[in-house]
């Protein structure tokens, strides 16, 4: 039953899952049996959620929850002889146990013990019948044991199900005790509620269990679900619901959460629970995925007295700390509880019950969908999608969809729902909290505000601030290229071109602590923030000092220190630590300069971890960590692992949850550092050194356009705008994680570390990933003596050490693209010189003296004999593997653009588009046989130019989910580079800017990639769909998971890949190398048995034939070169991309610049031929004839051992080398994929309308739809945009008219020519990157309903990328409506949040309500916007650049047309109403524009010319 | 000013060397040719740097000068800040602000449109601001070297650049340098080899005058490998290190070349620089006054020659270069950032000579024991061997023949005495951090490099002090230990 155990580099604690979820319950009715039957349908609707995997007829996991069937129950009880009492007087604890006999006895006993124990009585067993043969092999092959136990009630009736809580927990800590714990789980143990759960097709979920189709079982509410996880090793116990919800998501703050409910474990206390507490320990039971863990703390918390929606809106609340119209009460009380428990963070729709109300919740973000049907005859259904229960029109009452952070409650029992509004009141208003927290909550004074510093600007001389830069390390670099811009200009520095300097662990210079970790980052099962734009659910607040009890409620829990974010300077310190209402303590964190070093350093860790321990004991709430006091003798601890010893040691005496932690470093200094030192658990950071520095750096206005400041003014400003960068460096560092509080991420450890050792991450970071081992402390003492010692050593006026990390320097940090190896890789293709090609590829690949990648290290070994070269295959086959790197037009030049392809197709490798679109005209070949054409089309986040014609003319398609230099980010070109030929081909306007959004709006979850998969595989039926993926520990199993979702490639990119622009801490410290990534991606895929479904294929600084060799013995198909071919074609590495300066014409779109370019094909080819060639001769070395041989042979691979440093030898590889025997299956890419299910409504849409597409004469179609026919109609728009290209056909060419619950995507990339009209109403997705056809939705016509417009009619994330087209729906949207929409016309009766948002072309016509935060991130088109009072659609907008305006004359007949023609084609009532009354109506509409797109257009109509800012600093 | 802050000055402002005093009035005079940039100007200059993330001219530059990071500072206009950062790497500034060559432009990424950062020029105005910060300060004062390493006795043999920049790294880090010098004066070809109007020697006097501050001792007229003899200095010295140059001249060996009249470059320069010093020659003065004037040889001591002899008021000069004329742009068998092989031309080429490549000499031409003409011959490179053309055999009537042919290696003495293992061409052969075969003895500069530039010089004598350093620190870890297993 549980998971397999981690092997090789699969971990099970990577595992991810999402789903299909929903609930349906009655409101007048007498519970009913269907119930039960619409709980399975909606199971069997939503099964394309779900997920199978290598076998198909193992299900991912489906369960279903009701309320004890008592009549049923009675009666086949009755009939072993056992009477049960009356309903509610007796639980069933619904059982899963072990298949071996003894054991199940043995398991028997226990839970009959703890019955007993809590004094209850056992009535009897049941065996649940179960239908095993409709298991697939692997379900079948783990399935428990069925038994449900009746346990009679011998308490008071109150206290009864807490008592089945305590008997539960109890038996599960005897079973584990005994150890027969592995295979024992209770999927309920109630008096009110059942799960019948399992690894059966959610569609035969009822087959499974033949209870489930008893007429005699009669539930008033059904709760199910769905799963889709990213692996196959799904067990029976994962399936959801568990005992209290279910939940479609995932918590990113998961390891936050669970390492703080262990450390809240000390100090819990509870009268109700009295003696018993002991059994509830780890409340979390470990090994649990998030959804389990969640429920863990919610049964907790529940059974502890507390409401569920009171412990609901606690552990998941909605954004309010930016929500300054929130009811006070509210806040307060999500203020107190903020005190008390951080924020499960995580893209959620939880749905849960306590068997008489069952509700639901979003998410702060509402990134899961939730759709809401209410019918006359008193019906709730709530779910992922709509039309999952099939209900008559005129029975609707009422359609909604679930907002980001709203619940929805139904009380079955008082017969009626509960809003938000009501829900939230009462629970709000049972304590005090306003109070409690006035009278108790400290803040400091200071921090906000940027006046009173103190009259000298440092706290250290001048020597001393020298001699501590050196002792922590600090080179000339680091000031020049970190500190100084985040001082000038209060942004994150920016930087290109990727990373090719060492790894901490293989650099000779003594390294930072924190240089060792790397950040962790969604991609696919959760999605990544937009900390701009969508900046209202995101909070840096901070909260410091003691908690206490979390099952009790008291206000002395809200004395807490409160900081509005956690940067501290050094007077902010000082005021903390001088308040009177917070005990603060500051411990040294030093350690002596002389004697063993990993021996000193232990002991005052330890001493450390004592005094803090001393301290609380004392009474202090807050620790402050402080190396300040370094001296010759006394070195500094690396502030890191001082603060993980000093975390570690509290959580482990259970005090943590007493006291906050401030760590005072001179260490710390840019975003990731700070992020490290929130993320082990520090509440605030004073990088006291930093800001000197800064100050220094800027005084006396020294910085470019500070000048004529005064010394003290110049220095202020430097100061706020470095703590500025730090902050939004902190929030983008949080949403890359798709965590949006800083306090659900304090702690959350959403890290992983190479190159230290296993030792220290047991101690230190326990639960952080460290796959190659490395330093343990002796070797971190050793490094930070060495700066130490080299810093007391040094003379006082030698400079700081040079750095050369960020820019290579001849005495510097070594970097692998280097003076020599740019030269000589130019001249040998230029001249065609092999020789010069040689000492190329011995620089890149002689690594021993200075390592600088992880396959540095390592070397080939055979013990197959040598195979003679010519024997070997061809290196024009070789090169057919190959791909050059995404990397749009627009980052780079037309030219360079146009030669990478012309050389790729010249030697049937592929280019790669980008995500910038593609020139129409370079998708038919040149006259002299060259094609411009890119092989490879991306689908990345800001969809640009991703129209139907672009997708159609692909080879394959890559669904960019994540890139290597900068993963879980956005990115934006600034307007004055966008110019006409960007614009055309982005179809967008030239000189707005355009914002790739961190998220694929149509991605937040597994099931949704699934889903644009099959969109993709939709239009465009014969190309290759793959996925773009960067390494990260886990990325196997996300890898898996596209496997499952059908993708027919996943691409692996390491972390040091070029970009045009990214921050560079993001470039420095997020993902990890390709060569971890890949090896985890093969062996996860292969112990799935999913490998030969999938190519793998890999990027990330690939140089050399020796690299390619690595690549394919570690398993991967294809590879994928961008920096070096660019280098072939004139790159010299400026790494100034971000300044569109590219001297060489490359990264420019400077027509001076591009005049510059003098790349040509052969320059490519030759290079991608050496590579071939040096491939081929490691290939006969090694015995191999063919590279299919070779891949996924890591055999061949073994360290070497004479590599420098010494520390780079502490490496260890066992896991990456780790291989599956053949039994596991193919290790490439064996099966071509299996073709598309093509769908009969495909079909017969293609029959119906052939004359049309193939003659262009007019056909007209008539079909129904259901909720699982998705992407209708995208099939058809493919196969019109191949025969007749980007204009397709003329209007009114073919006509479709549907019916019914249209399934996801419908009308996705709808082409010219086409007309769909859906009487119904359709879910997510809707007009997806429309392309010129023309959409409308409207409701069936029923009589005397009146407010029709308010229903919901289109689910999210409708006309996402939509380019062209025009769409109307006569009713409600969800939120992000026509997010990046950019050309398409769009009426629609009301949206939910995020409207319009990155929209940059296009019109949109909003007859009714808005959401919040719409138009975040717009910077082109134009919304009208019905408001009766301006002043409240202000407050709904992002108020980032936009411009409010009534309409002109010009606008109100644009306005006209929108309507008549909605009219027309919806018959919308609501609409003709507005027409009607249409003076009127004017009045009541705003027009939203930004000011970019006006002052663009109003420069157009004055001077046509393209603008010709091109060059001026971004 | 333009915009000092535009990303893209490197294309809207154009490159901008150093003025160059006008033809008519400089060659006249022995004063430098060339004259600073006004610092406004430079700091434009500074602008068209680009910052690169593989600046080319770090590694372009022998002694890899720092070039973006003062640039940047003097595009900002910290000059002092941005002397400091040129000082950090180059002890001598103020000589190669006016006597290299600039690889470092060679290298730039600039230069691929030919039109690199004026490196030169700031550099040199950074020296000539780093000079009046020495004259303030006068001297470094030697902070005297880590308590636990004692002072070293060392010293160096010849005073060229190599010789004193290994010197002056000595003397910072506390040790006992003496400086041994064979001439009159101290300098090398620094002093006698280099023309006043390219590097005027007061410049030179004055560095030499601040090194004397830092504590180097110098005695001039002392020839070490006669007296004293190699053995004596071992015996002196803890370390003793070989800067004399490569100054064995490559000798003409073709009929005429013993008449009067055929001078060796080197003779020619340093008689010109004495009597710019203001000596008396004593003995025969090597004149070009009035005179027909032949050089063979195209390098930079034959530039020399041309520019000396045209303001000694040559009737005429003629430059002759054996190997074919270089090309005006790189040919693509050189690309960049290599050092591009085209077509150089000093300021000397600019005062009035002639000439002319793919030339031999055959014999030299006398007439009463004087040289009358040179008997010459145009020649073809063919897979890397010269070949005469048929028929092209002429000659060139001329007074005066300066041998400006280059160097044949080091002279043979102390190598010979130490018994110093040598490489093929002559060189004294050394690890990377200088150490000869034999223990203590290092060599650097020419001596082991070979005949080359004066960037080099200094680059070579910094490598080698550091060399010598590690080894003074070695031997003291050594001594630190010993006492502690007693």
């Amino acid at each position: 039953m549980p998971l397999p155990g981690p092997v090789g580099l699969y971990d099970p604690s990577h595992e991810h899952d999402a789903c299909g979820t929903g609930f349906v319950a009655e409101l007048h009715r007498e519970p009913s049996h269907r119930i039960v039957e619409l709980g399975q349908q909606v199971l069997s609707r939503m099964s394309h959620r779900g997920a199978t995997g290598a076998d198909p007829l193992t299900g991912d996991g489906a369960g279903m929850l009701l309320q004890i069937p008592h009549a049923f129950y009675e009666r086949t009880m009755a009939r072993k002889g056992k009477e049960l009492p009356n309903a509610g007087d007796y639980g069933v604890a619904q059982a899963f146990l072990s298949r071996d006999a003894e054991r199940r006895a043995l398991q028997m006993r226990t839970l009959e013990d703890a019955v007993r124990y809590h004094n209850q009585k056992v009535i009897g067993w049941r065996d649940v019948p179960v239908r095993p043969e409709l298991l697939g092999p692997l379900g079948r092959k783990s399935q428990p044991v069925f038994r449900q136990l009746f346990i009679a009630r011998m308490c008071q009736a109150e206290v009864f199900e807490r008592t089945l809580f305590m008997i539960r927990k109890r038996a599960g800590r005897l079973a584990s005790g005994s150890g027969s714990g592995a295979d024992f789980y209770l999927a309920s143990c109630s008096s009110r509620t059942v799960v019948y759960k399992g690894l059966a097709l959610p569609e035969r979920l009822s087959d499974f269990y033949p209870d489930l189709l008893e007429d005699e079982v009669r539930t008033s509410l059904a709760l199910v679900h769905s799963r889709f996880s990213t692996n196959t090793f799904p067990t029976w116990e994962r399936a959801h619901p568990y005992r209290c919800l279910a939940h479609n998501g995932e918590i990113n703050t998961l390891r936050g959460n669970q390492t703080w409910m262990a450390a809240r474990e000390g100090l819990l206390a509870s009268d109700a629970f009295a003696e018993h507490l002991a059994d509830f320990t780890p409340i979390i039971r470990p090994g649990g995925s998030d959804s389990a863990s969640l429920d863990n703390v919610v049964d907790f918390l529940v059974a502890g007295g507390r409401s569920l929606p009171h412990v609901m809106m606690m552990l998941v609340p909605e954004a309010w700390s930016t929500q300054p119209d929130m009811d006070p009460d509210r806040r307060a009380f999500y203020e107190y509880h903020a005190g008390l428990v951080e924020p499960w963070d995580g893209p959620a729709a939880i749905l849960f019950t306590d068997g008489n109300q069952i509700g639901a919740m979003l998410d702060r973000n509402g990134l899961r969908p939730g759709k809401v049907v209410l019918t006359h005859d008193g019906l709730v259904v709530c779910a992922s999608e709509l039309g999952v229960v099939d209900v008559e029109p005129d029975n609707v009452k009422e359609k909604g969809r679930l907002a980001p952070g709203k619940m929805l409650l139904v009380d079955t029992k008082a017969g009626r729902i509960i809003s938000d509004e009501e829900v939230k009141r009462s629970v709000v208003q049972r304590q005090p909290y306003a109070e409690w927290v006035r009278a108790n909550k400290v803040e400091t004074t200071r921090q906000s505000r940027d006046t009173a510093r103190p009259a000298s600007l440092y706290s250290l001389t001048a020597d001393d601030r020298q001699r501590a830069a050196r002792v922590f390390g600090y080179t000339r670099e680091e000031l020049r290229v970190l500190l100084t811009p985040m001082a000038s200009t209060g942004e994150e520095p920016i930087g290109s071109m990727g990373t090719d300097a060492p790894l901490a662990i293989l650099s000779h210079r003594p390294q930072r602590l924190f240089r060792y970790f790397k950040q962790q980052f969604a991609q696919v099962t959760n999605p990544p923030i937009d900390p701009i734009r969508e900046a209202s659910v995101m909070s840096l607040v901070s909260s410091l000092g003691g908690e206490g009890n979390l099952l009790g409620e008291t206000p002395e829990q809200a004395r807490l220190l409160e900081l509005p974010h956690p940067i501290l300077t050094p007077s902010d310190l000082k005021e903390i630590q001088a308040s009177a209402r917070m005990n603060v303590v500051t411990l040294p964190i030093l350690f002596p300069a002389t004697g063993d070093a990993g021996a000193c350093l232990q002991t005052a860790l330890d001493a450390l971890g004592t005094s803090a321990a001393r301290a609380i004991d004392d009474g202090a709430s807050i620790l402050v960590l402080s190396d300040r006091g370094v001296s010759a003798t006394e070195v500094p601890i690396p502030s890191l692992l001082a603060l993980a010893a000093v975390q570690n040691a509290l959580i482990r005496g259970g005090r943590r949850m007493r006291t906050g932690l401030i760590v005072e470093s001179g260490e710390p200094r840019e975003v990731a550092d700070v992020a490290l030192l929130v993320g082990y658990g520090a509440g605030a950071v004073c990088p006291y050194l930093a800001l000197e520095l800064v100050r220094e750096l800027c005084a006396g206005g020294k910085l470019d356009g500070d000048e004529g400041i005064d010394s003290q003014a110049s220095a202020r400003l430097a100061e706020t705008r470095y703590i500025g960068a730090l902050k939004k460096g902190l929030l983008k560092v949080l949403s890359k994680m798709g965590i949006s509080t800083l306090s659900s991420y304090q702690g959350a450890q959403v890290f992983e570390a190479i190159g230290i050792g296993r030792g220290v991450v047991q101690r230190y970071f326990q639960g952080t990933t460290s796959r190659v081992g490395g330093l343990e402390l002796a070797g971190i003492a050793a490094e930070a003596r060495a700066s130490h010692g080299a810093a007391m050593s040094a003379a006082e006026d030698d400079e700081l050490a040079v750095g050369g990390v960020y820019a290579w320097r001849v005495a510097g940090e070594t970097h692998l693209w280097n003076p020599r190896t740019v030269a000589s890789l130019q001249k040998a293709v230029r001249l065609s010189d092999a020789a010069s090609y040689d000492d190329y590829a011995r620089a890149i690949n002689d690594q021993a003296a200075n390592p600088v990648t992880l396959r540095g290290l390592w070397e080939l070994t055979s013990e197959a004999a040598p195979v003679p070269l010519e024997e070997v295959e061809a290196a024009s086959a070789i090169v057919k593997r190959f791909s050059t790197g995404a990397m749009s037009f627009g980052s780079i030049s037309k030219e360079a653009h146009e030669n990478l392809a012309v050389a790729m197709n010249r030697i049937g490798g592929k280019s790669n588009s980008g995500e910038g679109g593609e020139d129409d005209a370079r998708f038919t070949r040149d006259a002299d046989g060259d094609s411009r054409r890119s092989a490879i089309k991306q689908v990345a986040s800001g969809r640009f130019g991703v129209t139907t014609h672009y997708l159609v003319n692909a080879d394959e398609i890559q669904i960019k989910v994540a890139q290597g230099a900068k993963p879980g980010e956005g990115g934006q070109i600034p307007g004055p580079k966008v110019d006409a030929a960007i614009a055309k081909v982005r179809h967008a306007t030239p000189g707005i800017t355009l914002i790739s959004p961190p998220p694929h709006h149509d991605i937040y979850s597994i099931e949704d990639l699934a889903q644009l998969i099959f969109d993709l595989r939709s239009v465009h039926p014969a190309a290759r769909i793959s996925v773009k993926l960067v390494s990260e520990s886990g990325v196997g199993t996300v890898a898996a998971g596209v496997a499952k979702a059908h993708a027919d490639g996943v691409h692996i990119a390491g972390h040091d890949g070029g970009t045009g622009a990214s921050p560079l801490s993001s470039i420095q410290h997020a993902g990890t190398p390709w060569e971890l990534g890949l090896a985890e991606a093969q062996q996860v895929l292969r112990i799935n048995g999913l490998r030969g479904r999938v190519t793998l294929s890999v990027d990330g600084q690939l140089k050399t034939g020796r690299d390619v060799a690595f690549a394919a013995l570690l398993g991967a198909d294809e590879f994928g070169f961008a920096t070096a071919p660019l280098v072939a074609s004139g790159c010299v590495m400026m790494r100034k991309c971000h300044l569109n300066t590219c001297p060489v014409g490359i990264a420019t779109q400077d027509p001076v610049l591009r005049a510059r370019f003098h790349g040509t094909p052969e320059h490519v080819i030759n290079y991608l031929f050496f590579v071939a060639e040096e491939l081929r001769a490691i290939m006969a070395s090694l015995g191999f004839r063919t590279v299919d041989e070779m891949i996924g042979r890591p055999e061949h691979i073994v360290p070497r051992r004479d590599v420098l440093p010494p520390k780079a030898r502490l490496l260890e590889w066992d896991d990456v080398f780790h291989a599956e025997s053949d039994a596991a299956g193919p290790r490439r890419r064996m099966r071509a994929r299996d073709a598309r299910d093509d769908s009969e409504l495909d079909d017969h849409v293609l029959d119906a309308t052939k004359v049309s597409v193939k003659y262009g004469e007019p056909s007209h179609v008539k079909v129904a739809l259901r909720n699982h026919d998705r992407a209708a109609f995208a099939r058809l728009a493919g196969e019109i945009a191949r025969r007749h290209g980007a204009a397709g056909l003329p209007e009114g060419t073919v006509t479709i008219e549907a019916t019914g619950t249209a399934g996801q995507s419908f009308g996705a990339f709808a082409v010219r020519g086409m007309l769909v009209v859906l009487e119904g109403d359709a879910n997510d997705y809707v007009g997806k990157g429309l392309s010129g056809g023309v959409l409308a939705i409207h409701p069936p016509a029923v009589a005397g309903s009146d407010a029709v417009h308010t229903n919901v009619i289109v689910g999210n994330t409708v006309l996402y990328g939509a380019t062209s087209g025009r769409a109307f729906f006569a009713g409600c949207a969800g939120e992000r409506f026509a997010v990046r929409n950019s050309g398409a016309i769009a009426v629609v009766e009301g949206v939910g949040d995020h409207g319009c948002e990155y929209m940059t072309g296009g019109t949109v016509l909003v007859l009714g309500m808005t959401g919040k935060n719409f138009g975040a991130g717009m910077s082109g088109g134009v919304a009208y916007v019905l408001d009766d009072e301006r002043a409240s659609l202000k407050d709904r907008c992002n108020a980032d650049g936009l411009v409010l305006s009534r309409l002109s004359d010009d606008d109100a007949d644009v306005v006209r047309g929108l309507l008549d023609e909605h009219i027309d084609l919806t018959r919308s009532d609501w609409a003709r109403q507005l027409r009607a009354a249409w003076p009127d109506t004017v009045k009541r509409l705003v027009k939203v524009t930004s000011l970019e797109y006006q002052r663009v257009t109003a420069a157009a109509r004055t001077t046509p010319s393209t603008p010709s800012s091109i060059g001026q600093r971004a | 000013m333009a915009d000092l802050r535009n990303p893209r000055a490197f294309v809207t402002v154009p490159r901008q060397k150093e003025h160059e005093r006008p033809v008519l009035e400089r060659v006249h005079d022995f004063r430098e040719v060339t004259t600073a940039l006004d610092d406004s100007s430079l700091r434009e200059q500074a602008s068209r740097c680009m910052d690169c993330g593989i600046p080319f001219c770090n590694q372009g530059c022998p002694l890899g000068n720092l070039i973006p990071e003062w640039n940047e500072l003097v595009r900002r206009g910290e000059l002092d800040l941005a002397a400091r950062r040129l000082v950090e790497t180059n002890n001598f500034p103020e000589l190669t602000g006016r006597v290299c060559p600039a690889p470092c432009e060679g290298s730039c990424v600039l230069s691929l449109e030919n039109a690199p950062v004026s490196i030169k020029a700031i550099e040199r105005m950074l020296g000539e601001r780093a000079r009046e910060a020495m004259r303030v300060d006068r001297a470094t004062p030697s902070p005297g070297p880590p308590c636990s390493v004692p002072v070293h006795r060392v010293v160096v043999v010849g005073s060229g650049p190599a010789g004193l920049a290994t010197a002056q790294q000595l003397a910072r880090s506390g040790h006992a340098v003496t400086v041994l010098e064979r001439d009159d004066r101290l300098g090398g070809l620094l002093r006698y080899g280099i023309p006043d109007f390219k590097l005027e020697k007061g410049v030179l006097d004055e560095r030499l005058a601040q090194l004397r501050m830092e504590g180097v001792v110098f005695e001039t007229g002392v020839d070490a490998g006669v007296d004293p003899t190699g053995s004596e200095l071992l015996a002196t010295f803890d370390t003793v290190v070989l800067a004399a140059g490569a100054r064995k001249a490559r000798a003409l060996d073709l009929p005429g070349a013993s008449l009067a009249g055929v001078e060796l470059a080197m003779d020619f320069l340093t008689q010109q620089n004495r009597r710019v010093a203001g000596d008396t020659i004593e003995g025969r003065a090597l004149l070009a006054t009035g005179k027909a004037v032949v050089v063979l040889g195209g390098g930079d001591t034959g530039a020399d020659c041309v520019g000396t002899a045209i303001r000694q008021g040559a009737k005429s000069v003629l430059q002759l270069e054996l190997m074919p004329r270089p090309p005006l742009v790189r040919a693509p068998s050189n690309p960049w950032p290599e050092w591009p092989l085209v077509l150089r031309s000093s300021t000397s080429h600019d005062e009035g000579c002639a000439r002319d490549w793919a030339v031999s000499t055959r014999a030299i031409i006398g007439d009463a024991g004087h040289v009358t003409a040179i008997a010459a011959v145009r020649v073809d490179l063919v897979s890397g061997a010269m070949r005469e053309l048929e028929g092209s055999r002429f000659s060139i009537p001329c007074d005066l023949v300066l041998l400006a042919m280059g160097f044949a290696g080091p002279e043979p003495g102390l190598i010979e005495q130490l018994g110093l293992e040598t490489d093929e061409r002559g060189n004294v052969r050394t690890t990377a951090a200088g150490e000869t075969s034999v223990s203590r003895v290092y060599a650097t500069g020419d001596m082991s490099r070979g005949q080359s530039l004066v960037v080099w010089a200094i680059a070579d004598g910094r490598r080698v002090a550091a060399g010598v350093l590690a080894s003074v620190s070695r031997a003291a870890v050594a001594r630190d230990i010993i006492p502690k297993r007693a």
